[in-house]
């Protein structure tokens, strides 16, 4: 016991540094979120419209500059920073809120894509009729997969999707009807709603959207794609939220927290289960579906691992369970790479070794939810714990305690 | 098909066994990891490639060239023990620098799984971006490193009818399998070993009981590690090149292999990893070797579904050792 009483100051000393900027940053969140909790009905909504209003109007070129100095920002913020967001958005009803460890999830956001794609270019339909069935079509698929698999427990279940991910992904490069390696050029982009544009005079013009058509969708100009792509954001956000406070979400933090528990009370888990990975899946295939008809062109490489593992960490970075959180997260990791494309060479180095940083400061992620918080205090991060409970000598809060 | 798969049978089963020996070994790094820290270490297919660039390395600077025989043995010795000791001392080093602080403030299994990645990423692109180019001189984006000429003269050691053996494909085999012997005596046998089973049956009573966690958990990556960098070594007499690329698929396979078995379980890594390499290349023999990665998941999932925890059942201390 004497060991542990000396190692203990010893660690945290060596800490302090950079857990004060963490913990600052941690006070300040806090704050806002009391903040929050307290509001009426009436300020929620105007800074939820405020926020819409000003997603709007982030293409200016001006935010651009400062933004992404080295690439198109109109086009980077279609894709990554808004696809990744739904992505994240999607992930996090399977990983942040039922809490099963999906490492597969590209392949819904490769079935919206492909769905696109060949009902789009070979059969001809219209855009508007393909986004149904892609998001049915990547929900059955979700079904597909979760019904053999979501009886394995944690480990099990993250490597069997890591496999779907593979087998989608390889099943297309040697599908030679659906192009093969090649993939499927020439994807149709969804027809116009109407020509209307943007009349030009000086408050559009010092906004920079003089001459826009927000809702033509051509080759040249992104915008409308990324509007498009806003509105299934804050479609999907009204969706997951609903559903986090329903019964299913209820449920889903039951299962998330303690399957065998929530079994015992009479979740009938398995049926949840799959519905989160459904419903997830069906944001990826949203997802895939609106990349399709931006792109024109897409190839199994657009689908790798690497993307479902770096949706993965945009959810636990931005703080799995919280959709602000995950949004931010999201937003991060896809800007940070476009940001410093000025050290080109070395920024997937930098993203991996920010990563391990980001971890070790703040393994709750930046903005967690309440829950995940209080969770991690207790030494447990709800999702099991790595050997945390023990920590070994001089690492864990939970043998201080007992000693007291 | 099926004649294809006929003709191809004796081979592809010389070929999945060795195959599998490398999977089985590199398995045993995540399996023992997730065994004792219930944590998949991403980063160890990257500990496996640190390995391979240490054979590249040390068969550069020996200038070791068409070597056949009984010196084969020797080189292959010589290769093992340095790339476990390069690949145990990364692995020791990023269990230090990537797990520990994690470990210490009690943070959850999916931040370590994207630390993990994160460290993954890292050790790719300073392969890629910083060190092969210093090394060869030549700015190297993906793409093989080949060595000039060969170093290994292959040479069939015996042939049954169909079933031929190579020499290097026998090497590998019977190394796996000495080192699999080796290992599991050692879990079985040692005061370290029986610590490692303590931990991963239960941490905190074994803390109690006087287990150094801290230590046991460097010696399972120190452990873990040089298996892979032995892998490695045999990888690279087999194929003779490398790139920083080389651990990603070999890695997730392994893991695929582990979970096969048994995840936890160290003969359970043996029985997924020759498993996983005899399906791969009968599937590669029936349907072409295209789909090989499919027929290797698929099955999988399959296994899964029946026996949920793998062919063995998972867990280190329960594999009766």
């Amino acid at each position: 016991m004497s060991t542990l009483e000396k190692a203990k100051p010893a660690v945290k000393g060596k800490q302090q540094p950079l857990r004060k900027v963490t913990d600052l940053f941690g006070d300040a969140s806090d704050r806002a979120r009391d903040w929050w909790g307290v509001q009426t009905g009436v300020v929620r909504w105007s800074v939820y419209l405020a926020l819409i209003v000003a997603a709007l109007f982030l293409p200016h070129a001006g935010i651009g500059s400062f933004m992404s100095p080295h690439s198109d920002w109109q086009s980077i913020l279609f894709y990554p920073i808004g696809g990744y967001i739904l992505l994240a958005i999607g992930l996090n009803v399977v990983v942040g809120q039922a809490g099963l460890l999906d490492l597969g999830y590209v392949a819904f956001f490769a079935v919206g894509g492909y769905t696109m794609a060949v009902l789009g270019k070979i059969w001809g339909w219209n855009f508007w009729e393909i986004i149904a069935v892609g998001i049915v079509l990547a929900a059955l698929s979700g079904i597909l997969l979760g019904a053999p698999t979501l009886r394995l427990r944690g480990d099990y279940l993250a490597i069997v999707t890591l496999g779907f991910g593979e087998i989608i992904r390889i099943s297309a490069t040697n599908t030679d009807s659906i192009g093969g390696p090649n993939g499927i050029a020439g994807i149709p982009h969804p027809p116009n709603v109407t020509d209307w544009a943007v009349p030009a005079n000086g408050l559009t013009e010092a906004l920079d959207l003089d001459g826009l058509k927000p809702f033509t969708y051509g080759a040249l100009d992104t915008r409308p794609y990324y509007y498009l792509l806003v509105g299934a954001i804050v479609l999907t956000i009204v969706l997951a939220k609903r559903l986090e406070h329903s019964r299913v979400g209820r449920a889903w933090a039951a299962i998330r927290e303690d399957e065998d528990a929530a079994e015992l009370m009479g979740v009938p888990t398995f049926k949840f289960k799959l519905a989160s990975f459904a419903i997830g899946a069906a944001f990826g295939g949203l997802a895939g579906v609106l990349y399709g008809s931006q792109a024109t062109s897409i190839i199994p490489e657009d689908f790798p691992f690497i993307l479902s593992a770096t949706i993965l960490a945009a959810v636990v970075l931005g703080g799995s369970g919280n959709i602000p959180g995950v949004m931010l997260g999201a937003f991060l990791i896809a800007w940070i790479p476009e940001r410093v494309r000025g050290v080109e060479e070395y920024r997937v180095m930098v993203f991996g070794a920010a990563l391990v940083i980001m971890m070790a400061l703040r393994p709750e992620g930046i903005l967690p939810s309440r829950q995940r918080k209080a969770e991690l205090a207790e030494g447990s991060g709800g999702m099991g714990a790595m050997g945390a409970e023990v920590g070994g000598p001089g690492g864990s809060d939970v043998e201080i305690e007992v000693k007291k | 098909m099926l004649d294809n798969f006929l003709n191809q049978f004796w081979p592809s089963t010389v070929d999945g066994l060795a195959l599998g020996s490398i999977y089985a070994l590199i398995a045993l790094g995540y399996t023992m990891v997730y065994g004792v820290l219930r944590l998949i270490n991403f980063a160890h297919s990257e500990i496996f490639m640190i390995g391979t660039f240490t054979s590249l390395a040390v068969v550069g600077a020996f200038g070791f060239s068409e070597i056949g025989g009984i010196a084969l043995v020797g080189v292959v010795l010589l290769l093992a023990l340095a790339g476990g000791l390069a690949s145990g001392a990364s692995a020791v080093a990023l269990e230090y620098l990537a797990y520990r602080p994690l470990r210490k403030r009690g943070a959850g299994r999916l931040a370590a799984l994207i630390s993990a990645i994160g460290a993954s990423l890292f050790l790719q692109q300073l392969f890629a971006r910083v060190l092969i180019p210093w090394w060869f001189d030549v700015p190297q984006e993906k793409g093989a490193l080949p060595v000039q000429g060969h170093f290994v003269v292959r040479e069939d050691v015996f042939a049954i009818g169909d079933f031929v053996v190579r020499n290097d494909k026998l090497i590998i085999f019977l190394a796996a399998i000495l080192m699999m012997v080796a290992l599991d005596q050692f879990v079985t046998r040692t005061k370290l070993g029986r610590g490692i089973r303590a931990t991963a049956q239960d941490p905190e009573t074994s803390v109690l009981m006087g287990v150094n966690i801290d230590r046991i958990v460097t010696a399972t990556f120190a452990i873990g590690g040089a298996m892979a960098g032995a892998a490695a070594a045999l990888y690279f007499m087999r194929f003779e090149e490398t790139n920083y690329f080389v651990g990603f698929l070999l890695g997730i396979k392994a893991f695929t292999a582990a979970v096969l078995g048994g995840i936890g379980n160290l003969r359970g890594a043996l029985v997924g990893g020759l498993t996983l390499g005899l399906i791969e290349m009968y599937g590669s023999a029936f349907f072409g070797s295209e789909w090989k990665d499919v027929v290797a998941f698929s099955v999988l999932v399959l296994v899964l579904m029946f026996r949920p925890t793998g062919i063995l059942g998972e867990s280190l201390q329960q594999a009766r050792v």
